[in-house]
């Protein structure tokens, strides 16, 4: 039990690293994301669960950070968009975003990168319509979506054969 | 940011310690599991509990089990996403699938639970607005204040029960397992249900939704047909679910068709189901049954869209949910 008029310590594993920090019991994963541990890839939009702006992995799935509280994420792993890459680099999925302009004011795109990584890790070659059911959680308002499926399937095709 | 209020935050192991905690709360605890239906309200102050139960780090509520043949035990904590995507439950409960992967979004179905869609929140559009916006109009009888907004002399709270399974499952005859100290109890997922927009659950807040159980595959075919502006994100405006248990020479033995999204509760057919019995699924009874399915819709205007057209899509859905069950 925790007792809501007092911060308890938590050790939440992000981006492959554990990082401890005290809270309240009431403040949500995106809260802490931002605010507590400065990851600030993470976006806030509705806040309500309405638009997958808050998007981020935990376990390899995407979960809104916005509906989910920290508390509730110990012992899981969680990645958000500064750590959707393993190495040093782009991940395959940022790169064909930029490559493509699949971002015009880039609000939605920690998001939709989340998801799209989420899909790609479990089907290699997802078609349009997969892609497209995919990403039915997270709102796009600027780019009509077009490039975003298009940049997924590049990606998709990039990561299907690294060498080249 | 819209912050959550402060609370107490339990989270028991059993479904033995949740009760226990339930019990010694009283009224002032709520159940929580996946969060998507509770937290936002909390954040838009609908709900203020100062306690909450999660019931997350209960193993034995998750997950399914069973098979088509002997009927399925679905825990009440199981994600959206495993329900829809089970093995089984594609196999035989197809409808029941395509109902669950119909729900809102992907990224939510990871997130909510069969359990917590049964229990949601009735939605109004004089209910689902930020506290500023309710206390300009003075807030509404389900929720802060005393008057129905959509209609000034009802009694009641006419608020619509939006789950997209409670129609299919009570259509089903599926039952609910309920926990409390007091003892267990189950209920049929149709007599789950009040036609009363705040008072809308059959369930003490004691009460522990553990599991769902479905009858056996085979011997009826299912469908469920959503109503709803976008393809995802969206509450139904209309949810209609048809069962029809048939003869082997093609007419309708028995028949359960269920509206939701049109009442507080989902509502039952009655005299569509009885036009259907003894007939074949012709063009002709498909018609009838579907007008008087339409007849008992009497949708408010409450939700998206004009009430005149989503009275006439009742029948139009009706038609086109029998029209999947056609040989």
């Amino acid at each position: 039990m925790t007792n809501g008029k007092q911060k308890i310590l938590l050790a939440l594993r992000v981006n492959g690293e554990v990082r401890e920090f005290a809270c309240y019991p009431n403040r949500t994963l995106l809260e802490v994301l931002r605010e507590d541990l400065g990851l600030t890839g993470t976006k806030h939009g509705c806040e309500l669960g309405e638009c997958g702006t808050c998007t981020i992995l935990i376990d390899n799935q995407p979960i809104l950070s916005c509906l989910i509280l920290a508390l509730e994420c110990e012992g899981r792993e969680i990645v958000t968009v500064e750590g959707l890459s393993p190495g040093p680099g782009l991940h395959p999925l940022q790169e064909a975003f930029g490559e493509l302009g699949a971002a015009q004011c880039g609000y939605c795109t920690p998001g939709i990168l989340c998801t799209a990584k989420a899909l790609l890790d479990r089907n290699r070659r997802p078609s349009r319509a997969e892609i497209r059911a995919a990403l039915a959680g997270n709102l796009c308002r600027c780019t009509g979506y077009i490039k975003i499926f298009e940049a997924v399937e590049l990606a998709a095709e990039r990561m299907e054969r690294p060498s080249e | 940011m819209m912050r959550l209020p402060k609370f107490v935050y339990h989270a028991p192991t059993s479904v033995d310690e949740a009760g226990r905690i339930l019990a010694g709360e009283g009224t002032a605890a709520r159940v929580v599991a996946g969060g998507t239906d509770l937290y936002p309200n909390m954040k838009r102050g609908h709900q203020l509990p100062p306690v909450l139960v999660s019931l997350r780090r209960i193993p034995k509520i998750t997950g399914i089990s069973g098979t088509p043949e002997t009927g399925l035990r679905i825990g009440a904590c199981t994600s959206l996403t495993q329900l829809g995507s089970h093995p089984a439950v594609k196999s035989g409960y197809a409808a029941l699938a395509s109902a669950v992967l119909s729900i809102s979004t992907p990224i939510l179905r990871n997130m909510g639970t069969i359990g917590g869609n049964l229990c949601l929140d009735t939605r109004c559009n004089y209910y689902n607005q930020n506290y500023e916006w309710r206390r300009a109009i003075h807030f509404c009888m389900k929720c802060d204040g005393s008057i129905c907004w959509v209609a000034p002399s009802s009694k009641t709270c006419l608020a619509i029960n939006s789950s997209d399974t409670a129609p299919l499952l009570a259509a089903l005859g599926g039952r609910a397992r309920l926990i409390s100290t007091r003892g267990e109890r189950e209920l049929a997922i149709k007599d789950l249900y009040n036609l009363d927009g705040i008072d809308y659950l059959n369930k003490r807040p004691d009460e522990i939704l553990t599991e769902i159980l479905l009858p056996p595959a085979g011997g009826w075919i299912a469908s469920y047909r959503k109503l709803r502006r976008r393809g995802s994100f969206d509450f139904p405006v209309l949810g209609v679910a048809a069962v029809l248990w048939k003869e082997p020479d093609g007419r309708i033995r028995d028949a359960k068709i269920y509206l939701n999204a049109v009442a507080s509760a989902p509502l039952e057919a009655k005299e569509a189901e009885t036009c259907l019995v003894g007939r074949k699924l012709d063009t002709e009874t498909i018609r009838e049954a579907a007008r008087l399915a339409a007849e008992m819709a009497k949708p408010v205007d409450n939700a998206d869209f004009g009430i005149a057209w989503r009275k006439r899509m009742a029948r139009v859905f009706t038609e086109r949910a029998l029209n999947d069950l056609k040989e």
